[in-house]
């Protein structure tokens, strides 16, 4: 392979690697959305905290940061998980039962407070400097293998937490999320343990957002706030989900690597062009995306794929 | 630390921070409650009328006092067109969708801010004023004005709301939407009215804001977090309670760094945003309903 | 001319049909009371009159003119009156207030109207600055009727007004009905309490399983044995 092919292989396995974690978080808003009808307006917070949870467990003892743990890789991202569920647990206990706007806005205030605490909190997080330097996996291989290795393992995770969601919604406890979301009150009725029930949907989508923010780490191979910009994260899982089709799991697997695919694509696009009209090109683009998301809640709300089994018109 | 100190680095910092809260907060609110629905693009529509009002500085040559009126103006037009293209297209979808919209309106905005202006802070460049001293006490004219108006507006508010008849529809609406109907209200015409007002309201917040500290894209986003737990304090979707509630959060997050214990601030300033969030959490633990009573 | 006229509609909620050809008129100044079991779709028939649930098929006319699926502010302005079974005052607005909001619709002068109401429901004179949250159930219902006669309708709708009334306040809102009648406003109710309203009422309907069972008179249908045996209790 010539070296300009290796380049562009290198760089489409980056942006194939980045969809892939992209997928686990949006397989994690679907069990959130998708399943229960829970609007997390805070993925940048659990993704955040996984992504830390894994950085301080393995990174060595950097720059006068909590470190040193020597943590095997499996573990700290069992643990990341284990802590943004955590986290989603305490808040959800407290806001869960409430009406989505509230839900919605505790979850982004998480987000809001993790991100002071990330930057101020020096000893625990780096502050603004980070982690760093976090291992990636198979990187003893060199290039062109230690990329393309690292994105089959992560390849092998969607497939995992794919099964797991897919699982999850055609078990019974998936049949109550249904039901409680088209009708929460029928679901009571039932004998049903509506806040229990939510809670769990909640918790185990953050864990997945947790995962991903743990591979984000280590593929980014340091932590810092920059990595995880609170909005554009959020926001762009949001859209990858809708797009895709919330309420099916492949659909947020579709929408993740299809809307990753677009970003990244414009993103090459405008390393065409010169610096200024390149940054502002890149705001045109947040646009677009808010755009889209408008165009797709208002003509095709059900997405690419829609949910199987359909749900029922609307109950007015 | 004396009384007079106590006043003049706390008490009125924390009223001025109120006031702003509170004419933001009874905006969200007010359309809460005839939208249903919680605007997430609030915090943007506020950065969109503090640009407003500094193209009409830049451009027009008038002092930010003078441009207030561009900007309510223009955030007016936003907010309809918003409601015209996006959030009034989604009627009777569930409510949650509209929340996603919002938010999606919210980095629509704010990437136009972005495009338009970049990302670095600006003033409007009014300079250094001599504050108000008596005896020790100090105020900054700005901030005086800035209470008076958030007195007036506060007046005028409730002369609308319960003096004229499309006020008492407003909040006839608020109560129940599908009665309001019935009895033969032209809600449509209450949807846009409730945001002419919400809109200016969200405008007059964002250009205080940014004649007191420094106008940039995410400086509304920065007050959605306070303006909410306002809100949600005062029991959303009623204008008076927002009011008390954006006092409260603006004045508990000044007083969050009184040098209390060794003359250590109690809460790092960097904290000062974690206020309204504690706030709003123990909100949503005891009270999710507000601190207010509501009949029925 | 029947002041409305109801033919043969079908529509409901969602997918399937509550009401499946329903037929009825109410002529000028008539009281008629529409009764049948649960789930016959008696409310239904009244949304959907009001413009409130989706008709498939079938006509709503009121004078002649076809208002099928109009928008409820529509049935406001040709003269017709609404009251909804529950939720039926704005809570935190005046008795004062929830009347003034009935006017909306007028540009003309209703102060007369106002003090019609007072006269019918003197208790509402008294309560006139008290916010309708504060209200018992019986003090709410007739704020909801003077909220309704408050555009001086030809027709008032009432969806079941005495339910979860005390009996005293049920026989004076069956009281107030006839003299709002009497002053020549059309009523159309539905009524749980068949007997009574059948009572008071020109003429019935009995609805079942959204169709129509039989028609009469009031005292008609009170002494047709068959209606007594399946629908009034024996």
């Amino acid at each position: 392979m010539s070296a300009e092919a290796v380049g562009l292989t290198l760089y489409f396995v980056q942006i194939a690697t980045l969809g892939a974690i992209y997928a686990v978080i949006a397989l994690g808003l679907n069990v959130n959305w998708g399943f229960s009808g829970l609007m997390n307006a805070g993925i940048a917070g659990f993704v955040a905290i996984g992504a830390y949870t894994s950085a301080i467990l393995t990174a060595p003892n950097g720059a006068g940061q909590l470190g040193a743990f020597g943590w095997p890789l499996w573990a700290a991202w069992l643990a990341a998980m284990g802590a943004a569920g955590v986290l989603a647990l305490v808040m959800g206990t407290i806001t869960v039962n409430l009406r989505s706007d509230y839900l919605a806005i505790a979850t982004l205030g998480i987000a809001e407070i993790l991100r002071l605490i990330v930057r101020n909190e020096d000893w625990l997080t780096g502050g603004p400097l980070g982690v760093t330097p976090l291992a990636r996996p198979f990187e003893s291989y060199g290039n062109p293998w230690a990329p393309v290795l690292f994105l089959l393992l992560l390849l092998a995770i969607v497939a995992v937490v794919y099964w797991l969601a897919e699982r999850a919604i055609r078990s019974p406890w998936g049949r109550v999320q249904r039901a409680l979301r088209e009708n929460e009150a029928a679901a009571a009725a039932m004998g049903k343990d509506v806040r229990n029930f939510r809670l769990q949907s909640f918790v185990l989508g953050a864990t997945f957002m947790g995962l991903g923010g743990a591979m984000l780490a280590h593929f980014s191979k340091y932590m810092s706030p920059d990595v995880v910009d609170p909005l554009t994260t959020t926001f762009l899982v949001w859209v990858m989900l809708i797009a895709g089709g919330s309420g099916n799991n492949r659909g947020a697997i579709i929408g993740a690597f299809l809307i990753w695919g677009i970003w990244a694509a414009t993103d090459f696009l405008t390393a065409y062009l010169p610096s200024d009209v390149a940054t502002r090109a890149a705001y045109l683009r947040l646009f677009l995306i808010g755009l889209a998301l408008q165009i797709i809640l208002i003509r095709r709300p059900e997405g690419l794929i829609g949910e199987r089994p359909p749900r029922p018109a609307d109950g007015r | 630390m004396s009384g007079l100190e106590f006043v003049n680095f706390y008490l009125i910092p924390g009223l001025v921070l109120g006031c702003i809260y509170a004419i933001s907060a009874v905006g969200l609110s007010l359309l809460f409650g005839i939208l249903r629905f919680a605007n997430f693009a609030h915090g943007d529509m506020m950065s969109w009328g503090g640009y407003s009002a500094l193209v009409a500085v830049t451009f027009l040559g008038i002092g930010p006092w003078a441009s207030i009126p561009v900007a309510i103006v223009s955030t007016v037009a936003l907010g309809l067109l918003v409601q015209r293209l996006f959030y009034g297209r989604l009627k009777g979808a569930n409510s949650v969708v509209l929340l996603i919209s919002g938010f999606g309106v919210a980095l629509m905005i704010r990437a136009i801010l972005y495009f338009l202006f970049g990302p670095t802070e600006v003033t409007y460049g009014l300079g250094i004023q001599r504050p108000f001293v008596w005896e020790g006490f100090r105020i900054q004219w700005r901030h005086m004005y800035f209470i008076g108006t958030a007195v007036a507006i506060v007046t005028a508010l409730h002369l609308f709301l319960t003096r004229t008849r499309t006020g008492k529809a407003m909040r006839a609406m608020s109560d129940n939407p599908d009665l309001a109907r019935i009895t033969g209200i032209p809600t449509d015409r209450v949807v846009t009215v409730a945001w002419v007002i919400g809109a200016s309201l969200t405008a007059v917040a964002g250009v205080f804001l940014a004649i007191d500290t420094q106008l940039s894209p995410l400086m509304g986003f920065n007050l959605l977090l306070p303006t909410f737990a306002a809100a949600i304090l005062g029991g959303i979707g009623k204008p008076y309670g927002a009011i008390v509630g954006g006092l409260v959060i603006g004045l508990a997050e000044e007083m969050s760094s009184l040098p209390l214990i060794d003359g250590q601030p109690l809460l790092t300033p960097a904290y000062k945003t974690g206020v309204a969030f504690a706030i709003l959490v123990a909100v949503l633990i005891v009270r999710p309903t507000g601190i207010f009573r509501s009949p029925q | 001319m029947p002041l409305l006229d109801v033919r043969q509609v079908r529509g409901g909620y969602g997918e399937s049909d509550i009401l499946k050809g329903v037929d009825l008129a109410v002529e000028p100044g008539e009281i008629v009371v529409i009764i049948g079991p649960n789930g016959a779709g008696k409310s239904t028939l009244m949304k959907a009159v009001f413009g409130l649930v989706p008709l498939r098929f079938g006509i709503v006319a009121v004078d002649g003119e076809d208002i099928t699926n109009a928008k409820p502010e529509t049935h406001v302005r040709r003269g017709l009156s609404y009251v909804p079974q529950e939720r039926n005052v704005f809570p935190s607005l005046t008795v004062q207030e929830n009347l003034e909001m009935g006017a909306f619709a007028r540009r003309d002068d209703w102060s007369a109207a106002m003090a019609r109401v007072f006269e019918i429901f003197p208790p509402l004179a008294e309560k006139r600055g008290a916010l309708a949250g504060s209200l018992s159930g019986g003090q709410r219902q007739m704020v909801a009727m003077g909220r309704a006669l408050m555009q001086e309708p030809k027709l008032l709708m009432l969806d079941e007004p005495t339910a979860g009334l005390s009996p005293k306040f049920m026989d004076l809102i069956f009281d107030r009905v006839v003299a709002i009648n009497r002053s020549g406003t059309a009523i159309l109710m539905v009524e749980q309490n068949a007997r009574q309203a059948l009572a008071i009422a020109h003429r019935g309907y009995v609805l079942a399983m959204g169709q129509n069972r039989f028609t009469d008179t009031g005292r008609g249908i009170l002494e047709n044995p068959q209606v007594a045996e399946m629908f009034l209790g024996g």
